[in-house]
């Protein structure tokens, strides 16, 4: 009979105001995940242990944390893939903490409404038409899950909180690429994306690909597809002079783009002004120790 | 800092990676000299192609721009592949990560975010002048494929033997560069979106769906692994001109 191995796991205990990691042992057992340990821990010695989770299939993008630093979902990394040797668990470090390994993940939702929205050409008699290989791009980008690792890791706004004002995220890059590859779109949200999602800050360090649970290969397929058409509309004085004699229309403006955004219908904005509250509680405020 | 594994190996191999090529690179090209061997063989070092300047003398495909005193060749054409390379959107990667630590590995903080003096701690990406001017990769990459033409030129000229045709170790590697600085330009984002990616309906334009299909996007996928395999083999095609040329190496003729 093997001998029985012990866990240790320290999880980071705490909210808004402050925190600090606590440290719990328990007996292994055969072929648990992350979360299993977590919910034993939950179930044997925290009670009050506040952990956010829903599918343990790796589906629904609730459980992500930080599992040795490292932005993964808990339900889908498996104990023996870890390291022997003691295990942290920490929310993620890019969102205010609510609770323990809870994190207040609104900006994202906030973003979600700035996005200029799918705005097909009148319906032609017989309906819509669609070949499979106009879709098939399109495709990947359905499998994400909005975990939001991608927002996380970022360091865009995860080690710069002022940009988030500024800056959409890689899961919306995501998003603004199926739509400006989807075949019945019309609007045209180039210079928006440039402008008012921020799209220039991205380094392509590729972070986002890194950590993406469903495997989407979020810079090389939607981010630098989106630089790309950026130049086209701004950046290229070729494309500029190939439109002036085709007489192609100029690219919308971003002002014009925003009027197709959910947050267009409550209150016109400019995108210069973009509505995403900077929230006032930076992950390091919290208590987090420094990446 | 929660990361406990070795994070800090890539961003490491990557500086002394990149490092060791920049020196043999300053090395050759303003060396100026044993960059062409003349007879037996037809090698020009990829470094100095295509030869311009006055001095080239028979390495001078194209004919010549003028004197330019007594300027390496190199110099006169390597701003191209420097700027192809420096704005590729791989190499930016893997620069802005261990040369500048923005990040250096994931979720280990941005040099800037910690520094404390404050410097660079507020982040603009590639907003401002000068990394705006990344945007203009796709020009240098017009440019990388004319580049591309005259290193296959070179690999063509370099089956040119005393008596016609034949072929040496050298000439092998000639066309091994040639191949992989195709692979690694044809594998090039903007490529990628230029001839194909920016159509938005691939069904009105299936010549450019096939190719980025068949040929883009399987080359982008290992765009990093080409970049450094055809990095190498340019450094190592110019050494072996070096040698050749001064004597140190025969070059076994194989027919
Ligand atoms: S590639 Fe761009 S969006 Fe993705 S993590 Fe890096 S900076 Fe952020
Ligand atoms: S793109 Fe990937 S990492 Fe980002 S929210 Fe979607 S599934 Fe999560
Ligand atoms: S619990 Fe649903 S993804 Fe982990
Ligand atoms: S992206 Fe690497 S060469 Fe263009």
């Amino acid at each position: 009979m093997p001998e029985e191995r012990e866990i240790v796991m320290k999880l980071w205990r705490g909210d808004a105001g402050g925190g600090a990691f606590e440290t719990y042992k328990l007996p292994a057992q055969e072929g648990e995940v992350v979360l299993d340990v977590v919910h034993r821990i939950q179930a044997t010695k925290a009670p009050d242990l506040a952990v956010r989770w829903n599918c343990k299939a790796g589906k629904c993008g609730s459980c992500s944390a930080e599992i040795n630093g490292r932005p993964r979902l808990m339900c889908m990394t498996r104990m023996s893939s870890l390291p022997i040797g003691e295990i942290t668990v920490s929310p993620m470090r890019g969102f205010p903490i609510m609770r323990d390994l809870v994190t207040d993940v609104s900006y994202n939702f906030e973003v979600a409404k700035q996005i200029p929205s799918f705005t097909p050409a009148p319906k032609p008699p017989g309906g819509y038409r669609m070949s499979q290989v106009d879709i098939d791009r399109g495709q990947e980008f359905h499998k994400c899950i909005e975990c939001f690792l991608c927002q996380n890791v970022c360091h865009v706004i995860r080690d710069h909180e002022d940009n988030k004002r500024v800056y959409a995220g890689p899961r919306f890059f995501v998003r603004l690429a199926e739509l400006e590859m989807h075949p019945l779109d019309t609007l045209d949200r180039r210079a928006y994306i440039s402008e008012a999602m921020g799209i220039g800050l991205c380094n392509i360090t590729k972070c986002c690909t890194e950590v993406c649970p469903e495997d989407i290969h979020i810079t090389d397929n939607a981010i630098i597809p989106l630089k790309e058409r950026v130049v086209d509309a701004r950046y290229d004085p070729v494309a500029w002079l190939g439109r002036k004699l085709l007489g192609r229309p100029a690219p919308l403006s971003a002002v014009q783009a925003a009027r197709y955004t959910g947050a267009a219908s409550s209150a016109a904005r400019s995108p210069s002004a973009r509505a995403v509250p900077a929230s006032p509680e930076t992950a390091s405020s919290t208590g987090l120790p420094a990446d | 800092m929660l990361r406990n594994d070795r994070w800090w190996l890539q961003p490491l191999a990557t500086v002394l990676g990149l490092l060791a090529f920049v020196a043999y690179g300053t090395w050759t090209a303003f060396r100026g000299n044993h960059y062409f061997v003349g007879y037996p063989r037809d090698y020009l070092s990829p470094f100095y192609s295509p030869c311009l300047v006055n001095s080239c003398g028979k390495a001078a495909d194209f004919g010549h721009l003028g004197g330019i005193g007594t300027v390496s060749p190199a110099l006169v054409i390597l701003i191209f592949p420097m700027g192809f390379r420096l704005t590729c959107y791989y190499y930016r990667k893997a620069y802005y990560r261990s040369f500048w630590a923005s990040p250096p590995a994931c979720a280990v903080a941005d040099a800037g975010s910690t520094s404390p003096s404050g410097l660079r701690s507020h982040y603009s990406g590639e907003t401002r002048f000068p990394l705006v001017l990344q945007n203009a990769h796709r020009y240098f990459w017009y440019f990388a494929v004319l580049f591309a033409c005259i290193l296959t030129w070179d690999a063509v000229e370099a089956f040119r033997f005393p008596g016609g045709i034949g072929m040496g170790l050298g000439t092998l590697f000639f066309v091994i560069n040639a191949a992989l600085i195709w692979i690694y330009t044809l594998g090039c984002h903007a490529c990628r979106h230029i001839c194909g990616g920016s159509a938005k309906r691939f069904s009105r334009s299936r010549v450019r769906y096939r190719f980025w299909r068949d040929v883009f996007t399987p080359l982008n996928h290992h765009h990093q692994l080409f970049a450094w395999m055809s990095l190498i083999f340019i450094a190592w095609t110019d050494l072996y001109v070096y040698l050749v040329s001064t004597g140190a190496v025969h070059d076994p003729r194989f027919f």
